[in-house]
């Protein structure tokens, strides 16, 4: 059977895309080797250290060990804005994330994104988790990270099809293992 | 095309242009009734749909202001989306799965046929299957149903050959691609199913029956149906005697309009159609239109629901080919040694990478998650649709606070779950995992009603005034030139999707109306 191959072919329709919704430059330039810093060498209301720990923070709600920060970092990155807009979004999420260092100054001695296994942020997340700022955060990520057309092909979603002609001649029922009945 | 003067007191206003309004409209058109549909969607046509689960959704569905009130847990998932239907020309007959089922007998009279549920309001309909089956003929015919009519069944796609595989293991007997309103082979000037996936994102090509590129252009063509898009009914009129005159509506630029009628049907589905009723509430009708009862607005249902999702070894790839083409129909016998009244549907369904990961299990997160949609390809999916128990208490009601952009009260919408709703899910959850572990899965998922696509109930028929909104005809009791024609008219919700009674009542409405109308009778 036709499966998906899920290495990254970056088309010229994403890249316009990307840069029409404010990518910084390092995001569409090298995504492999992107650190999390570059992305926010530029200005915004919220801090590139506050910033930082909200992509882990992402990374650490719904962690996909094949998926490079870059996908995390696009995710998260338009709360920037929205804190530019609204103060009571900045002051949200400024919060939050002191609360989170807070808690990880307590128990571990470190903020953080300095804190050494994802189970013991799982454990700070936790504490968190009935907040709105947990609660908004999470929200958004679920469309804002998987809806990325990029990574579809990641996880094995081929995306639009009608425009290939639907899947008639492609493998809808090309299924080869099931037992015979 | 025909355009209609808004002091012309001779036309049938239809509220809705969905399997209801849109079918009725035609019906009527064909008839040589004088129509204006008034729609408060778009009108987005096929080139404009998109292969995009978000992107579509934004297109199409309904986002205007609701709330979810009630113990279901989709008033904790989606608090302001208690149902995914269509804002749209067409409504949702452009985001439908396609499955045409018809009632089974007993599912007409389910008072009778289940005797006294606690906490259930059961009636019997005024109409029993017999009465209906001629017009089921009609409907059948109109939208090219497979396996009616000579028509040929759709090819299986992956996701149907992993549940048929389960099911003829487990000994499951009633295993198809379905009755689907959706082309196997050319017919009525529309292609066949390129199995495109994507049947709820719109069907990109016409393959699948919409009335939004059969009923609505077909009326349009006779010259006696207009189609006023993007107009939001805000309120149906009456004059002192209380027989209704017509409507206000917020017309494209938002400015109220008002076009007076001979007749009014309501389609705007079970949500908005009771909503209607009770925002035109008059000193006359201090409860709202039609309301004498006190039915409007309840006995709200939505059908039992949830999904089984499972994980395989190897490939599976789902979201190929047509999402719906694929039932055991083995459980949807009413069999109350099972522990419930009433039976249930296995129909494959799938959706984008988008949704499962916003449906899988709405608010978890955590690698228990992540790992279950990593497996995506490998997955297989089944929709469970069951007859859900009327309840009194499950209702519309016009929120307290919350208003839309036009400053109308918004529909609340009330549900908690039947004891023999979740004795019946659970059942399903198992037989839907067993399913799928006869054949290997390693992992099963029991997924969580989705936010309400099958709205019925809440403007019921009854033989008896007292008991609810209308009489068999879809006429209310009250007043006699207001007509109810969508699902809200449903007395029980039945095992099976709702689409096919909708329009097999719509087209035999529009028979009564004609007739009504020649005779003088309204």
């Amino acid at each position: 059977m036709r499966t998906v191959d899920p290495r990254n072919r970056y088309s010229r329709r994403f890249l316009l895309k990307g840069m029409a919704a404010g990518l910084p430059a390092a995001a569409i330039a090298s995504s492999a080797e992107l650190s999390v810093s570059d992305a926010w060498a530029e200005d915004g209301p919220l801090a590139p250290l506050t910033m930082k720990t909200l992509v882990k923070v992402a990374r650490d709600i719904y962690p996909h060990d094949f998926l490079g920060d870059v996908y995390y970092v696009n995710a998260i990155k338009p709360w920037n804005g929205k804190a530019a807009s609204d103060p009571a979004i900045k002051t949200m999420l400024e919060d939050g994330v002191r609360h989170l260092d807070a808690d990880a100054q307590k128990r571990h001695g470190v903020p953080y994104v300095d804190v050494g296994w994802e189970e013991q942020r799982v454990k700070l997340l936790e504490g968190v988790e009935k907040t709105d700022f947990f609660k908004k955060l999470r929200s958004d990520l679920v469309v804002s990270l998987y809806n990325q057309h990029e990574l579809w092909k990641k996880f094995g979603y081929e995306g639009p099809s009608a425009d290939k002609g639907g899947y008639i001649n492609r493998g809808f029922n090309d299924i080869d293992w099931l037992p015979k009945t | 095309m025909a355009q209609f003067d808004l002091n012309d007191d001779g036309v049938v206003v239809i509220v809705g242009s969905g399997a209801g309004g849109g079918t009725l409209g035609n019906e009527l058109a064909q008839r040589g009734v004088k129509v204006v549909m008034l729609e408060a969607g778009a009108r987005n046509e096929i080139q404009d749909f998109v292969n995009d689960e978000w992107e579509s959704f934004a297109q199409l569905a309904w986002t205007d202001m609701r709330v979810a009130s009630g113990s279901w847990r989709v008033a904790q998932d989606f608090p302001n989306l208690p149902a995914w239907i269509v804002k749209s020309v067409g409504g949702s007959t452009v985001h439908w799965a396609g499955a045409s089922l018809r009632f089974d007998e007993h599912e007409f009279k389910i008072a009778s046929a289940y005797g006294g549920v606690k906490g259930a309001n059961l009636l019997d309909w005024p109409i029993i299957k017999a009465d209906l089956d001629p017009w089921y003929d009609k409907a059948e015919t109109k939208m090219g149903v497979t396996r009616t009519n000579n028509i040929p069944g759709l090819p299986g796609n992956n996701n149907f050959k992993v549940m048929e595989a389960g099911a003829r293991k487990l000994g499951y007997k009633e295993v198809s691609t379905g009755r689907m309103a959706i082309n196997s082979q050319p017919r009525d000037g529309r292609g066949f199913c390129q199995q495109i996936g994507f049947c709820f994102q719109g069907c990109k090509s016409g393959a699948k029956w919409s009335t939004l590129y059969t009923e609505i252009p077909q009326g349009e063509a006779t010259g006696n149906l207009e189609v006023r898009p993007n107009s939001h009914v805000a309120r149906i009129e009456h004059d002192r005697s209380g027989k209704v005159t017509g409507v206000t509506y917020f017309d494209e630029t938002g400015a109220l309009q008002r076009q007076k009628a001979r007749v009014v049907c309501v389609a705007g589905n079970s949500l908005e159609s009771p909503r209607l009723l009770l925002n035109s509430a008059s000193s006359l009708f201090p409860n709202g239109l039609a309301n004498s009862s006190g039915q409007v607005g309840r006995n709200y249902m939505r059908h039992m629901t949830g999904s089984v999702y499972a994980t395989f070894e190897k490939p599976v790839h789902m979201y190929r080919g047509t999402t719906m083409a694929g039932i055991i129909r083995d459980e949807a016998r009413h069999d109350p040694s099972r522990g419930f009244n009433g039976g249930y549907e296995m129909e494959t369904i799938s959706i984008g990478l988008p949704f499962m990961a916003a449906f899988l299990n709405p608010g978890a997160w955590g690698r228990s998650f992540t790992s279950a949609l990593e497996t995506y390809p490998r997955m297989a999916g089944m929709w469970l649709i069951g007859e859900d128990m009327p309840q009194e208490s499950n209702r519309v009601t016009l929120d307290p606070t919350a208003k839309d952009k036009h400053g109308l009260p918004v529909a609340n919408v009330h549900y908690d779950d039947h004891p023999n709703d979740i004795a019946m899910r659970n059942h399903a959850y198992r037989q839907g995992a067993a399913v799928y572990e006869a054949v290997g899965a390693t992992v099963t998922y029991p997924t969580t009603p989705y936010p309400s696509t099958h709205n019925m109930g809440t403007n019921r028929m009854s033989a008896n005034p007292r008991d609810g909104v209308v009489n068999k005809f879809g006429r209310t009791h009250d007043i006699k030139n207001l007509f109810i024609s969508d699902g809200s008219q449903f007395t029980s919700g039945a095992a099976c999707n709702p689409t096919l009674t909708i329009v097999a009542l719509a087209i035999r409405q529009a028979d009564h109306i004609a007739g009504a109308m020649q005779r003088r009778d309204i």
